[in-house]
């Protein structure tokens, strides 16, 4: 019977919410195929995390709790997700595309000598093998891909796969592992860089800023528009060029690419590496005083005015909406 | 110290992607091809190193012949030297026949000190290179650099995750991947474009670093490529800034279905 193994990424005690997306994605990969999910899951104190896996679909959870492994360290980690495949020899398997997901899953590919698709956006069954669809060039084109021989090895983008309604009781078998924690690359220290704010790759809603904003000293409009969404904020590529926000925030080719349900661009124009960043986007607003701007070209929405005008009333408004509907 | 970086030759950013009749490949033709900004700053903070602390730093890429432009590229900048990995099956491999013909080439140039290669090629997107090479090299790794410090034997090196950093720490030699924020990577000056017409750049097949095609062969394979779908027209609203604002937040709501 065809098993596919998760990698169950968790954070602070719990599986991040992407590892989750993974194996609901699983469970209707593995429903297809007629086959059964397994998750790894790595860390300190772990054990009890098995459950929630097992509500969104796991039927096997490959425990390794271990205090010398409660940072992530990605030797340690490779050599125990190798082990796993190695022992249990799955048809697939999947990661999210997140910071340890993308460390962690080329690692294991090349210990085991396994194909691996990167930050996919959809999987399918086709003749009881996996097809895949991936971004290149940061969205401008999309390539469905094939695997020869197995593990078929894949990380999914945050924020594409629909999370399962979770069966709270649904039976989990767990299997408790051991294995050397050695690496010698390590986590010394941790420090959070955007404090209580939402990360861009997993946010539902982003409002994005440029040029349009004519200097960083207005720039707190687009964070005050966010605030009233919810939203994570972003940026083009041209002002964090020109300093004025934090690269981390930059949304396009050399930036981040991102599919939120919704997405607000003030004051971006539309540049190539820009579109290709987010067209892939549900629902798109943009805010611009230049109606031929290209930005226009990939909006549902579209607002020609001047972002300090439009900016203030619309986040007046969302607030006030907000507001009625909490 | 020997830094070893890893360069990929990509499509300009600002390309526009067209595909090929074949349906699972981009159109070469009229496509400006840059080094990828990504590896730049692995140039850049090879450079650096090298000027703290002296020794060289060697590129290594691998692909047809225009990727020799890519490495006269790094040289100008002031790289020592250069590699070129040319083998039409390297070329039709997948991520891991390049790392296996990159990881071959890596290692003619023991002992060096640290691998340095951009955290992601702005083209196949993968990002998979700095871990298949740190796996196939046996060195530990640490990927998506935005600072990187040498010490004695280690590098101590902060790396970006979800809503911040890490502060990681590695014996050395180590593969790192770098990430922008990093450094800003200098221009080619004139001297400098001169000078790298007289460096050497070796150029080697996989049967010469004792790869075989078995290892070669793909394990993933583009079967089709298309263009995204294109998007519905955009609906514009009029009006003065509040009524715009309202007449959004209706349509987000009553239309889109996203509030």
């Amino acid at each position: 019977m065809a098993v596919i193994l998760t990698f169950a990424e968790e954070r602070g005690g719990k599986v991040r919410r992407p590892a989750l997306e993974v194996v609901s994605e699983a469970r209707r990969l593995a429903d297809a195929l007629g086959g059964s999910v397994a998750s790894v899951v790595v860390g300190s104190g772990v054990g009890a995390l098995a459950t929630e896996l097992g509500s969104y679909g796991a039927d096997r959870v490959h425990v390794f709790d271990d205090p010398a492994l409660a940072a992530y360290a990605t030797e340690a980690y490779a050599r125990i997700v190798s082990q796993v495949v190695t022992e249990t020899r799955p048809a697939a398997v999947l990661l999210p595309f997140t910071a340890v997901g993308k460390d962690l899953a080329p690692r294991v590919a090349a210990r085991i000598g396994a194909g691996l698709a990167s930050d996919c956006v959809a999987l399918s069954v086709r003749e009881g093998r996996l097809e895949a669809r991936r971004p290149m060039y940061a969205g401008k084109a999309y390539a469905t891909v094939r695997w020869e021989g197995e593990p078929q090895m894949a990380t999914l983008r945050a924020n594409v796969f629909p999370l399962g309604a979770p069966e709270p009781g649904r039976p989990v078998e767990v299997v408790a592992g051991s294995a050397d924690s050695s690496a010698r690359a390590r986590v010394t220290a941790t420090r959070a860089t955007t404090a209580g704010k939402i990360e861009l790759t997993e946010a539902q809603v982003i409002v994005s800023g440029g040029r349009g904003l004519k200097g960083p000293e207005h720039f707190h409009l687009v964070q005050e528009l966010g605030e009233a969404f919810g939203a994570a904020v972003g940026a083009s590529r041209a002002v964090v060029d020109a300093g004025w926000v934090d690269h981390q925030m930059q949304v396009g080719q050399t930036g981040k690419t991102v599919s939120p349900t919704l997405y607000i661009a003030c004051g971006i124009s539309g540049a190539i590496q820009h579109l290709a960043g987010m067209s892939s986007s549900k629902i798109i607003v943009a805010i611009n005083k230049d109606a031929d701007a290209p930005i226009f070209k990939v909006a549902d929405y579209g607002i020609v005015g001047d972002a300090f005008e439009v900016l203030p009333k619309l986040t007046e408004a969302a607030r006030a909406y907000f507001a009625g509907k909490g | 110290m020997k830094v070893v970086v890893c360069v990929k030759q990509v499509p300009d950013t600002e390309t526009r992607v067209k595909i090929a009749p074949e349906g699972n490949a981009i159109v070469e033709t009229d496509v400006n091809w840059i080094v990828s900004p990504f590896d730049e700053f692995a140039i850049e903070e090879a450079l650096r190193i090298r000027e703290a602390r002296g020794g060289e730093v060697v590129l290594v890429a691998a692909g047809p012949d225009r990727v020799q432009t890519a490495l006269r590229s790094g040289l100008a900048m002031g790289a020592d030297s250069g590699v070129h990995v040319k083998d039409p099956l390297v070329d039709a491999g997948d991520t891991l026949a390049t790392a296996r013909a990159l990881a071959g080439a890596l290692k003619t140039l023991v002992p060096f000190d640290i691998v340095l290669t951009g955290q992601q090629g702005v083209g196949g997107d993968h990002g998979q290179m700095p871990g298949l090479l740190a796996e196939l090299l046996d060195l530990p790794q640490v990927t998506v650099a935005v600072r990187i410090e040498i010490q004695d034997g280690k590098a101590v090196v902060e790396r970006e995750i979800e809503g911040g950093r890490e502060t990681w720490e590695t014996s050395l030699p180590a593969v790192i991947s770098t990430q922008k924020g990093l450094n800003e990577p200098r221009y080619a000056s004139l001297k400098g474009i001169m000078a790298a017409k007289r460096k050497t750049i070796q150029t080697v097949d996989a049967a010469a670093l004792g790869i075989d095609a078995a290892a070669l062969a793909p394990r993933l394979k583009v079967v089709a490529m298309e263009l995204p779908p294109a998007r519905a027209a955009v609906k514009m609203i009029s009006g003065d800034a509040e009524t715009q604002s309202k007449e959004l937040l209706r349509l987000l709501h009553d239309e889109a279905k996203v509030i």
